[in-house]
């Protein structure tokens, strides 16, 4: 009992040691991997082991290839967010704050959200051709979506009660709007944000595997024409990493942005 | 402490009525609150109790009838209703304007006793604190009128009685005119100096409090004053075999077809 309440050495002996139990079962496959790939049971075209993955990484980064990569896929995806998250804002504001604004924006948003933005790869790559355009402006479609209903919808439910007492209080639209409306809906503007930065990675890994010349998809297409299953599991690593750490850092913002939050309050 | 002349009221209302649909909720309203007097307004829920109040507060508009304000209001309603992002003493400057905000805010904080507690989130306070809170973001606006809907409805009986004489300290320093909504009967002769029974949607029974604040259960007369205002809500606390009152003590009903009589009998102290 006395151990749940006082964070004691045995206590945080015992969160260790779980910690380090859920790491258990990740490690044997791991070991499971090279063993099964230096016996020969997984052949190397169809999966490098583990660590010749390892020697990969460290390869691609001495020569500079996959910071260079990184950089080119990091910078599509942060000025495809950055168009989508603005206009996803823009428009979340529109339809959010006024019922005739609803009107106009929600129904063209809402029919061409039923279309899958992956499909609108041929189209724009007739559009905008094999550049950065099209990858950007897929990126940028694709998280349009996820900021606009997360943020029209905390809009919409901001507590009429608040209103009333800004109202009360003397706030005139401005004032309710910067006080009352924004902060009340910035929870849920985060929340679409995560998602959003998600989708720029997938729409990032579609875009890229498409007649692209760089970038982490380029380099896991370029290695499958070799058959280097090593430099694609890098490739598919260096995915994985990014969405960790750009979630990392949203919960951070989060953190710091809510810290008003009952739940983060007592976290 | 305001020295406002005694000679026009602070709130002037006449034929207020206001209908929702086919539902007539206020039916020619007629009221007068005079500067820094304290009116408690009772009535059954339903009653229309919180639409009046609400109009007085602007948030609902007057479509029938002549309504005359103190453009200095402040409103603490049963909810606390503080911004939840916004620190303790910045949602007591909320739509403040002038100088030094905050040191006012600061102030009226430490008039409610919660000065220690400037820069906590609402999350963390009770709900007695947020209430005072509440009642430090009305103050700091020196309102001329304070409109009061039911603030100690969701407290903890304790709490509440804390919260009575509080708030009678802070009318007794800052003297606003003050209009409470409530239906509890021992609050209202607790604090007012008029309590008000509304029913069918017009002020139906007037009794005058005059004894000095600040007051206790234990007050002459009021475990009398008690069961006439709750014989005009409709509770008849004394069963069938009532005790004989003294008539003096008898709140006055207001006839059907007349505007209150403001002659209400006064309790004489004994």
């Amino acid at each position: 009992m006395t151990d749940a309440l006082i964070p004691n050495q045995g206590n945080m002996l015992r969160k260790f040691a779980h910690s380090a139990g859920r790491a258990v079962t990740p490690i044997l496959i791991l070991v499971a991997w090279q063993i099964a790939s230096a016996t020969g049971l997984v052949p190397e075209r169809t999966l490098a082991s583990p660590l010749h993955v390892i020697g990969t990484f460290w390869t691609l980064i001495a020569d500079g290839e996959l910071q260079d990569n990184l950089l080119v896929s990091l910078r599509r995806a942060m000025e495809g967010l950055a168009i989508g998250v603005s206009f996803g804002t823009v428009f979340a504001l529109i339809s959010g704050l006024s019922r005739s604004g609803e009107a106009a924006v929600d129904a063209p948003l809402q029919i061409l959200r039923a279309i899958p933005f992956l499909a609108l790869v041929p189209l724009f790559i007739l559009w905008f051709g094999i550049g950065e355009t099209p990858k950007i402006a897929l990126v940028a479609l694709g998280t349009i979506y996820p900021v606009y209903l997360n943020l029209y919808a905390g809009i919409r439910g901001i507590d009429k009660k608040l209103l009333e007492a800004g109202a009360c209080f003397g706030l005139n639209h401005w004032q309710i709007l910067r006080h009352i409306v924004l902060p009340g809906a910035l929870p849920s503007f985060l929340v679409g944000l995560r998602y959003a930065v998600g989708i720029s990675w997938l729409s990032l890994v579609v875009a890229e595997q498409i007649n692209a010349s760089s970038g982490i998809g380029y380099l896991i297409m370029s290695a499958r024409d070799f058959m280097r299953t090593d430099i694609i599991v890098v490739g598919l690593i260096v995915y994985g990493l990014l969405g960790l750490l750009t979630d990392i850092l949203i919960r951070t913002l989060e953190h710091r942005a809510l810290a008003w939050r009952p739940s983060i309050l007592k976290g | 402490m305001k020295t406002n002349p005694r000679s026009a009221p602070d709130v002037s209302v006449r034929g207020l009525t206001r209908r929702f649909g086919a539902n007539t909720v206020l039916r020619g309203l007629d009221l007068d609150i005079e500067s820094g007097e304290f009116v408690a307004l009772l009535g059954r829920s339903g009653s229309g109790k919180t639409t009046f109040l609400r109009t007085l507060a602007g948030l609902d508009a007057v479509t029938q009838g002549e309504v005359r304000l103190p453009a200095n209001r402040a409103v603490v309603f049963q909810e606390p209703r503080l911004m939840p992002w916004k620190k303790v003493w910045q949602n007591v400057t909320l739509g403040l304007t002038g100088a030094d905000a905050r040191g006012r805010a600061v102030a009226a904080l430490k008039e409610v006793g919660l000065d220690h507690r400037l820069d906590a989130w609402p999350a963390t306070l009770s709900g007695g604190e947020a209430q005072r809170v509440a009642l430090a973001r009305a103050l700091v606006r020196e309102p001329q009128l304070l409109l009061l809907d039911e603030p100690f409805a969701a407290l903890d009986a304790l709490t509440r009685i804390r919260m009575h004489e509080l708030v009678a300290a802070l009318w007794t320093v800052h003297k606003p005119s003050v209009l409470l909504v409530t239906h509890d009967v021992d609050e209202a002769l607790l604090l007012a100096d008029r309590a008000l029974v509304l029913e069918d949607g017009r002020i139906r029974t007037e009794l005058k409090i005059t004894q000095p604040h600040p007051r206790a259960r234990a007050m002459i007369g009021f475990s009398l004053m008690r069961a006439d205002l709750l014989s005009a809500l409709g509770v008849d606390v004394d069963g069938p075999a009532g005790i004989a009152k003294p008539a003096d003590t008898v709140a006055c009903r207001v006839p059907d077809d007349a505007k209150p009589r403001r002659t209400a009998p006064v309790l004489r102290s004994v």
